[in-house]
Parts: C-alpha cells; sequence; structure tokens
C-alpha cells in the first residue's frame, strides 16, 4: 500500500521555503543596519518631543494592581546573594563607582536616610502587560551627586545579582545601562519599598531601579553595584544590557 | 491633477480617476500594513491576552488566546520576523509604523487640499439616505462598479478607513508607549493603556476585515480595470454616465 500524500507535509515544506526566502531579506546585514538606524531614529524623536523632565504620570493608591506580576529572575540562585537575604541584607552593601570622584559603599540603612521620592506609577512590560505598583526609594541623581560623576560618565550601568542564562563567559548576568540624562529624572529611584512593604524577592530586593517612562526591563532588580561609564561597548556582548544582547531596544520609551 | 476623459470605442470612456499621490500612497500604505501586520502578530504572541483598563488584570482577561506547544498562537508563517523575537518584531512594527505615518499624511494633506476627500469621498445627505439600498443590494451581489463615481458603501468604507482607523491605530500605537504617556494623556484617551492595546487590536482585525472585503469587491467589478486604475489612474466607465 502507497503511502497517502501527506498534504501536511508538503505544504509545511512549501511555507518553509517561503520562510526562508523572507528570512534571507528579514535577516540581511542591510536590512538589520537599516533598521537600527530607524530605531536611533525614534529614539531621538522621541526624547525630543518628550524632554528630559516631563514626570510620568502617577496615580492614586486606589489603582495599584493587587496582582502585579513578577517577572524574570523572581529569587537569584546565586549563594551570595541567598547569603544576604538570609541575614535580611545586613551586610549588603551597594557600590556605586566607575567614572566618580568619591566612590559611595551604601547600607540599606545609608540608603534609607537618602533623599527618597514616593510614587504610584504604571509598570509597562515589553511583553505588552501593565500594572500599577508604588514605590518609595532614593532618587539616583542626589546619589550621584554625592559620588561626584566624572565629566566623561555617560551612562549608568547596573549589576544585578540574578544570572538568567548560564554562560561560560558571564553575559548572562543581569546587567542594564542607563543615560546620565535619565538617571537624573526626578522619578528615577534604586526603590526598596513596593506598596509600603519592603520590596519583595520577586520584584528585586533589596533594591531595583524605577525609571518610569521606559519599559520594565530597564529596572534592573537585585542592583548590587553601579558604575559610572562612558560607553557600554565592553560589558556583555556591547548592547548595553541583558535583554539588549538579546535583540530588545537600547531605548525602551516606546 | 484633472486630466481630460479619453474616449473608447463601443459607449465607454476612460476617466483618470486616481492622481500619481494617491496611487503611490495606496501601495506604500498597503505594504506598511502587511509589515505592521506580521510584526504585530509577533509582539502579540509575547502576551497573547487582552484586558480592558489602565492595567492588565491576568485573572480577568478579555481575551485570552491559547499558546501552542512552542508557546506561540501565531504561527512562523504569520510572524514577522518568522522566528519568535520580540525585539526584533517592535523594531520592524516601529520602522513600519512611521512609513505609514508619512504615507497616510501625505494622502490626507493632498485629498483635502485638492478637495478630493470631499468630492470622492464625503457622501451626500441623499447617498447617506441610500444606504440600505446599497447595502441589500451588495448582499444580492447587485452593485454598479462601472461608474464614475463611487457608490456610497465605497465612499464610507474608504473614509472610515482613512479618516478614523489608520489615525486611531496611530494613535492608540502611541498611547502604549511609557516616554509618550508621560507627555500627553494618550492612554487616558482610550480608557487606559490595556484599552488602547486591546482597540489596537480590533482596529488591525477590522482592517483584516476591509482588506478581505476591498479584494473581493475588486475581483468581483472587473480586477482588470480596477487594477489598471490603481496602478495607472485611468479606470474605464460607460460613456452615458459623462454628464453629472
Amino acid at each position: 500500500m502507497t503511502p497517502p500524500l501527506n498534504r501536511r507535509a508538503w505544504l509545511s515544506g512549501a511555507a518553509g521555503l517561503a520562510l526562508a526566502g523572507c528570512d534571507r531579506v528579514t535577516q540581511a546585514p542591510a536590512t538589520l543596519s537599516g533598521l537600527a538606524a530607524v530605531e536611533r531614529f525614534t529614539e531621538s524623536a522621541q526624547r525630543r518631543v518628550v524632554g528630559r523632565h516631563i514626570l510620568a504620570r502617577e496615580y492614586p493608591e486606589s489603582a495599584i494592581s493587587p496582582d502585579f506580576r513578577a517577572n524574570g529572575t523572581t529569587n537569584p540562585d546565586n549563594p551570595d546573594y541567598q547569603a544576604h537575604l538570609a541575614s535580611g541584607f545586613v551586610d549588603w552593601r551597594l557600590e556605586i563607582g566607575g567614572l566618580v570622584e568619591q566612590p559611595l559603599s551604601l547600607s540599606l540603612a545609608d540608603l534609607r536616610l537618602a533623599p527618597s521620592r514616593t510614587q504610584v506609577t504604571r509598570h509597562d512590560c515589553v511583553e505588552g502587560w501593565s500594572c500599577i505598583g508604588k514605590w518609595k526609594g532614593a532618587r539616583l541623581g542626589p546619589l550621584l551627586d554625592r559620588a561626584g560623576l566624572k565629566r566623561e560618565a555617560r551612562y549608568l550601568a547596573f549589576f544585578c545579582a540574578d544570572t538568567l542564562e548560564l554562560t561560560f563567559d558571564g553575559t548572562g548576568d543581569y546587567y542594564e545601562t542607563i543615560s546620565v540624562v535619565d538617571a537624573y529624572h526626578p522619578q528615577t529611584l534604586l526603590a526598596y519599598e513596593m506598596n509600603d512593604r519592603t520590596l519583595p524577592v520577586e520584584h528585586g530586593a533589596p533594591v531595583r531601579l524605577r525609571l518610569e517612562r521606559q519599559l520594565g526591563y530597564k529596572m534592573a532588580k537585585y542592583v548590587m553595584r553601579i558604575e559610572a561609564i562612558e560607553s557600554f561597548d565592553h560589558l556583555g556582548r556591547g548592547k548595553g544590557g541583558y535583554w539588549e544582547d538579546r535583540g530588545y531596544q537600547w531605548y525602551a520609551g516606546i | 491633477m484633472p486630466r481630460p476623459d479619453r474616449p473608447l470605442k463601443n459607449g465607454r470612456v476612460a476617466i483618470y480617476r486616481h492622481p500619481i499621490l494617491v496611487r503611490l500612497t495606496h501601495w506604500i500604505t498597503a505594504l506598511s500594513l502587511g509589515l505592521l501586520l506580521f510584526s504585530g502578530l509577533q509582539i502579540l504572541n509575547a502576551h497573547p491576552a487582552l484586558y480592558w483598563g489602565e492595567v492588565s488584570r491576568f485573572d480577568r482577561a478579555f481575551i485570552a488566546f491559547t499558546p501552542d506547544a512552542e508557546g506561540r498562537v501565531f504561527p512562523p508563517w504569520l510572524t514577522l520576523p518568522a522566528a519568535a523575537d520580540l525585539g526584533a518584531g517592535r523594531q520592524w512594527h516601529f520602522a513600519a509604523a512611521w512609513v505609514l505615518v508619512g504615507s497616510l499624511a501625505v494622502y490626507l494633506i493632498y485629498n483635502l487640499l485638492v478637495g478630493r476627500l470631499r468630492r470622492e469621498l464625503l457622501p451626500g445627505r441623499a447617498e447617506l439616505a441610500g444606504v440600505g439600498r446599497s447595502v441589500l443590494d451588495h448582499m444580492r451581489l447587485k452593485f454598479d462598479h462601472g461608474a464614475r463615481r463611487y457608490n456610497v458603501l465605497q465612499k464610507l468604507a474608504y473614509l472610515v478607513i482613512g479618516v478614523v482607523i489608520l489615525p486611531a491605530m496611530v494613535l492608540t500605537g502611541l498611547a502604549m508607549s511609557p516616554s509618550l504617556d508621560a507627555l500627553l494623556p494618550l492612554s487616558e484617551m482610550f480608557g487606559g493603556r490595556q484599552s488602547a492595546r486591546t482597540l489596537h487590536f480590533f482596529g488591525a482585525a477590522s482592517l483584516v476585515a476591509f482588506l478581505l472585503a476591498h479584494v473581493a469587491m475588486v475581483v468581483a467589478a472587473g480586477p482588470i480595470n480596477e487594477m489598471r486604475s490603481i496602478l495607472t489612474g485611468w479606470f474605464v466607465v460607460r460613456l452615458e454616465e459623462k454628464a453629472p
């Protein structure tokens, strides 16, 4: 008996060929560099239109989501982090270094004494969902003033305790970079409280970044060290963040 | 620019229906909408659930699609790029959106300036009164596409797509940008960011429905005449309808 003609296999073969043709166009270096150029144009257009200082919308407490989703790592399995967690972060220090006049080493208590801000804001995930939460944290700008940013500093790099992908060269460690301009935005915080409680582990304890006018993946959780840098070419795979190294846009305002 | 009619044999006449800017923007818009649809489905694959309001109440999704074993709702042949790649999908989507915005702006400004929007697309009172009859006629597959002017359903369809749906797609898209939401009350305008996202999806669905009807009507009304007119501008009508 001859096997029946497998129409599905034939169709998927044909579709595969068509897709391979599409991929040849969509993966061509000229296409990719063109798309990257448009992305930079979108960023500069947005930054020009929106400006540096406008605040993200803030909401009444009644708008706080009861089911704020925790994405990415929800409990870093790194032993140092686990030890800090077990001791309630008493020995934990946030290092602020790199291109600064005076490197800082701050305990959680130091951070709580620093100029703070409380805000109820909407968190937009790149995937498409949104949640509203209340955040309290130390404003990043005054901390950077205390450390004294050197003139060459253009970006701030956040190094985190979570590893999303095990790689030999450490490029699976979560890190993120933001511009100095965004770091000085009044709503940019190192948040240690969420919804009036100590920041929960799944949301980045002891400290997570809040960068309210951009998407969630910019707001690094489990921040351990901050470095002022001139360029992020040497970090990870050179795109400015864990997710940026895997294809997300460095500018996440859209 | 208006061009004189060209009389043909057998009581027909070729009229210059589509000026060059209309033909150009038609095809550029069509191309950009194709890219936007397929990259949009790539983006929707990342979180295939829709909500009403400002935020996502995950247990109260308005629509939740069920992904397959590979975590996809829309298969590779419906997404741009084919592989699951949210970052690349977003890059294509925002690049194509610029093309759409440019093309739509040129189309709308040109048609307003030369009065074509009003002359060709705005239906008169008498025509609007005849909508019911026109719908019935279309349902009986009785329609006159050899006429000099668009019929009332065509006018309404093109008007709604060009003046309502496409601008609304741009605005609901921008309403999802956390940065632009800081500047303008865009998400509030649509009842919240998640509402804007849901409306963006329905807008896309209505554009797909329009595309299907549009292509079906082109085929039904004489694909050669219709394609000639959108490629060269010249559309053949019966001579006796010449005097308006």
